[in-house]
């Protein structure tokens, strides 16, 4: 079945995601900053991005699956000690992680 | 007497907004938002959507995952169900950093209505800039500022899925690569930044460990279980570290 586009965005794609922002308007608002569920619920978030980050470095969508699982591991791990070494520069490890991934895609690429 | 200092401003939240705007531009998100939307523009033209169509993709759903996700399965003819669920179980981060963030920027007076605005912003690039400016700014002006930034952000992720949609034709293999691979390395290097507590730093290990486990393994719900298992222990961690600290 195949759904016409503008309804599809909607259901499929708008709802699924912006229910998690609705449920967490109500479940956040009335939490303390301080309290340990937050610190909690903290810890899940951070957990989530870093699995998100393995996600799409592991099962790559698109045309970054056309770049060898090697110079992908490389240019996160690259691009992170970049971000240690060139002044904690978020800029600077996202560049030279760039740089690691393109470079490496020319020379060893499909 | 001492001067006034020069430009105070009356309404806080359009300070916190225009300081919002200010960050948005100035920090690695506007170089990743740019980036990310120009080749996520590139693939809807690959897959045949229509530009409006793209452009309100990012509108609505301001999640780069999840869009991409979107737009792979639809192209791809995968049932309706199927997507649904794979674009709601990646969009489950959103939750958890919605919690995390609203008891930080609300303040005794905030109705539910002023908050669902700035809800919508938030996804990684809002939620990691806000998690670290907010602290540093008084309180009145934090919605502002959330606003602020995802205003900026999600106007020049709009606009560049335009221009990217335009350009897929002048757009090597290289780019699409390097725009898919900025998620993650942006996503990774400002988290670390972020991670002040030994908490955090344990929690991106635990989700960088289990999370391959879980999903090379093919487990269901893999991203779910990896924050709630990572986050958990990470917390841990956290309690235990703070017993110690107690006990003399």
């Amino acid at each position: 079945m195949t759904m016409e586009p503008y309804l599809a965005l909607v259901l499929l794609g708008f709802l699924p995601s912006e229910v998690w922002r609705w449920i967490g308007l109500v479940v956040g608002r009335g939490l303390d900053e301080e309290s340990e569920i937050i610190l909690w619920v903290r810890a899940v978030a951070t957990a989530l991005v870093a699995a998100v980050v393995a996600r799409i470095v592991l099962i790559p969508p698109g045309a970054l699956a056309a770049v060898p699982l090697s110079v992908r591991l490389v240019a996160l791990g690259g691009g992170v000690l970049a971000y240690y070494f060139i002044r904690r520069s978020a800029f600077a490890g996202v560049l030279v992680g760039e740089a690691i991934l393109i470079v490496g895609m020319l020379a060893f690429g499909g | 007497m001492s001067e006034p200092p020069p430009e105070t401003p009356r309404n806080p939240a359009v300070a916190g907004f225009l300081l919002g705007v200010r960050t948005a531009f100035t920090s690695v998100f506007g170089f990743v938002i740019v980036v990310t939307y120009i080749g996520y523009g590139a693939l809807c033209h690959d897959f045949g959507f229509p530009v409006g169509w793209a452009m309100l993709s990012t509108a609505l759903q301001w999640a780069g995952p999840a869009q991409v996700i979107l737009v792979t399965a639809l192209g791809s003819g995968t049932a309706a169900i199927e997507t649904a669920v794979a674009v709601g179980l990646s969009s489950v981060r959103l939750l958890p950093m919605v919690v995390g963030l609203l008891p930080l920027i609300k303040t005794e007076r905030t109705k539910p209505w002023q908050l669902v605005i700035p809800v919508h912003f938030i996804a990684v690039s809002v939620w990691i800039e806000s998690m670290r400016i907010a602290p540093k700014i008084p309180r009145e002006q934090r919605i502002g500022f959330c606003n602020g930034v995802g205003t900026t952000l999600v106007t020049l992720g709009v606009i560049c899925t335009g221009i990217g949609y335009y350009m897929q034709g002048m757009l090597p293999l290289v780019f699409g690569a390097a725009a898919m691979f900025i998620t993650p390395i942006s996503f990774m290097v400002s988290a670390v930044r972020g991670a002040r507590l030994l908490m955090e730093k344990a929690a991106l290990v635990l989700g960088l460990t289990v999370g391959p486990l879980l999903a090379l393994n093919k487990v269901d719900f893999d991203l779910l279980w990896t924050g709630v298992v990572g986050g958990t222990l990470a917390y841990g961690v956290h309690r235990v570290q703070r017993m110690r600290r107690a006990a003399p």
